[in-house]
């Protein structure tokens, strides 16, 4: 029996699935990335500062968010620039906006329609116009988030080196404030609407990687950790991930401690799982979601658990930047060049970004290592280790069991093609 | 019966899909005028032929243009999405390096599936019929396209520059910070977003059909800047300036 799902549907970006089994034994199994690779970094050489961030960010739409601030982070390291208070709890209200938009998109989007049996939210329109209308109404929220803060929700144009180069108006920081408080009722019955579905059984305990330390749920961070007992900082983060190229892919794969590792949601979760907001533990415990899970079917489950915790924990950000008062500040003029890296937990896992600049502040070296592509070795490896337990299932049954495997880890292959580094020898 | 229309994916980052899928309210408004028959992004299966094609994303691959064609042979009209289908947007930035070298930089190797070709604009392989442009589009004006090939008249865009929606919404010019800005020859729609945010005009809509240059020259001398400042800051969005250029393959 052979199965190949060319172009995966429900995911962003482009990969093959590959399944080959031969008499109730699998030969082959892989996910093949197929989108084409861009040399991101390769396009940054010799780029200012001030333009590093709005090209990166292109990397990928739906975490552009996310590659700006650490993007912004790393560079600001690698040049000496300080952040404020203000910016930084801006800045993570921008990582919270997308955190949520990311989640909500995959969660009703993407997934919704594998548990209803539908190809796409579309025909839900009619028959549950609710459930549709509630998607688009979190969705709509998580964009305000984003359009307030950033000044678009995709590839935002506010966050610049050093700080904002626009800020949000109290008033409008006081609406998102109003909206995420009217969002509790729908976050409710989404709750309930994931309660109510199967989600698969099956375990494979792996390593779970995320960013470490501080008191806060990881969203930056400056140490790396993992349930294996990685501590690192992160700017050792090349000798603690080693990447490496596979025929049948465009991405890097990677590895830490084992063969495999996860990042993203389950792995935050596991993780800092004391560090989650009061009310997304409360439905983490609802949903049977625990700080040992190994089902990867369950990171659906961390990603609602996560939309609780952003949205709970933005309404107290909104607070604290009102409370000390929206500044004007200056923006500096960095001197000379220097190297820096950074991470963020962006809505798929951990990514880090590291520059090196000239004295003129134009890149000399970059690199970034994304979220999905960390994960593609541990794919692969749950697929194996699902396959032949459903061997005996209907070749369509089989697909979508599988299908719906990958689309759990919500990858982002346009981002993972990126995943590039430039030495420069 | 409804329009059929399909949206699809070429190298890009669909941040241009998503903003299609982030017009929420209307979004749904839309399902009740035309059939999404066609979008992986979010949704499974395939269609055989349809009425309008939204395509994002630059060719780079042998592959890629065969299922462009596909796709193109099975719609009536095909619209580029975004500056990556329109100009080739940012990844055009690979015309400047040399691809195998920056495969042995990146890659450490030229391994077989990394070869690809510097990115082109679609109009490079097959017939455009229309486009949104922008990295990433405009909501309103995806919507403005669309309303008008549902009506059966030609879409049309905004031929003037962006400093004339930037004098209207009366935002300070960003020469006065002696900062070059894109906006004198950059096709206006966007309402001068990124000016309004504090940034400059980093062109991603591309060029407007006939820029001015003279007034464009006064400009830059009296804030000592010169063409290569204006050089330099077109290379982000528009290195093979307007589609129409690089349409000969
Ligand atoms: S035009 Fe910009 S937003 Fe659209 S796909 Fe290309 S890089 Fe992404
Ligand atoms: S101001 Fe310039 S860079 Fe910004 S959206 Fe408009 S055309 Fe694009």
């Amino acid at each position: 029996m052979r199965i190949e799902v060319a172009h995966l549907a429900r995911i962003e970006g482009h990969a093959n699935l590959v399944v080959d089994a031969v008499s109730g034994e699998l030969k082959e199994c892989r996910l093949e990335i197929v989108e084409s690779p861009r040399f991101f970094e390769g396009l940054l050489k010799g780029r200012h500062y001030s333009d590093v961030a709005p090209i990166i960010a292109r990397i990928c739409g739906v975490c552009s968010n996310s590659h700006t601030l650490v993007s912004l982070a790393a560079t600001e390291r690698a040049l000496g620039i300080p952040i404020s208070r203000q910016t930084r709890n801006l800045r993570r209200l921008l990582a919270y906006g997308e955190i949520l938009q990311s989640h909500i998109l995959q969660l009703y989007f993407m997934a919704v329609p594998d548990y209803l049996g539908v190809p796409s939210i579309f025909p839900l329109a009619r028959s549950r116009r609710d459930l549709v209308s509630r998607a688009l109404r979190l969705k709509k929220l998580a964009n305000d988030i984003c359009n307030v803060v950033g000044g678009r929700p995709v590839h935002p144009v506010t966050p610049c080196v050093g700080g904002f180069s626009a800020l949000p108006q109290a008033s409008a920081l006081q609406g998102l404030r109003r909206q995420l408080v009217q969002a509790l009722p729908d976050l409710e019955e989404t709750v309930e609407l994931f309660s109510s579905l199967p989600v698969p059984e099956f375990e494979r305990e792996t390593e779970y990687l995320s960013l470490g330390g501080g008191s806060d749920y990881p969203i930056f961070g400056d140490s790396i950790v993992s349930s294996d007992g990685i501590c690192a900082p992160v700017a050792e983060y090349a000798a603690t991930i080693e990447e490496y190229l596979v025929p049948h892919s465009t991405a890097k794969f990677a590895r830490a401690t084992r063969e495999s590792y996860m990042v993203g949601p389950l792995a935050r979760a596991r993780n800092a799982f004391a560090r989650l907001s009061p009310m997304a533990r409360q439905v983490a415990a609802a949903m049977g979601l625990s700080a040992s899970a190994t089902n990867p079917y369950h990171s659906l489950l961390a990603r609602l658990v996560e939309v609780i915790h952003c949205v709970e924990e933005a309404i107290h950000l909104i607070d604290a930047v009102l409370l000390a008062g929206l500044r004007e500040e200056a923006l500096r003029t960095p001197e000379g060049g220097g190297e820096g890296a950074a991470a963020i937990e962006a809505p798929r896992g951990t990514l880090f970004h590291a520059y090196g600049y000239d004295e003129k502040g134009c890149i000399e070296t970059a690199d970034c290592v994304i979220p999905t592509a960390q994960n593609l070795a541990n794919i692969e490896a749950d697929l194996r280790a699902l396959v032949p337990s459903l061997l005996g299932l209907p070749e369509a049954e089989l697909t979508r069991r599988l299908e719906m495997l990958v689309r759990a880890y919500d990858p982002c292959i346009s981002c993972s093609t990126h995943l590039l580094k430039v030495e420069f020898v | 019966m409804k329009p059929r229309i399909g949206f699809f994916d070429f190298t890009g980052c669909e941040g241009c899909q998503l903003t299609v899928l982030n017009l929420e309210e209307e979004f749904l408004e839309l399902l009740e005028l035309v059939e999404i028959v066609e979008f992986r992004e979010v949704m499974s299966g395939a269609a055989e032929s349809l009425d309008i094609a939204f395509v994002e994303g630059s060719i780079c691959r042998p592959q890629e243009v065969e299922r462009l064609k596909a796709i193109r042979a099975r719609s009536k009209t095909l619209v580029a999405l975004g500056a990556c289908a329109d100009t080739a947007g940012v990844n055009a930035l690979g015309h400047f390096r040399d691809l195998q070298q920056m495969r042995r930089e990146i890659y450490g190797g030229d391994a077989p599936q990394l070869l690809t070709e510097p990115p082109r604009p679609l109009q490079a392989w097959v017939q455009v019929d229309h486009r949104v442009p922008g990295c990433p589009i405009d909501g309103r004006e995806f919507l403005a396209v669309l309303q008008a090939l549902l009506m059966g008249r030609p879409p049309e865009l905004p031929s003037y520059s962006l400093c004339v929606e930037c004098k209207l919404a009366e935002l300070p010019c960003t020469f006065e910070r002696d900062q070059v800005c894109l906006g004198p020859v950059t096709r206006a729609g966007c309402k001068a977003l990124c000016i309004e945010a504090g940034d400059r005009c980093r062109g991603c809509r591309g060029v407007i059909d006939n820029p001015r240059s003279d007034p464009y020259y006064r400009i830059l001398e009296e804030h000592g800047l010169c063409a290569e400042d204006i050089l330099q800051e077109l290379r982000t969005f528009n290195v093979l300036g307007k589609g129409k250029q690089c349409a000969s393959k």
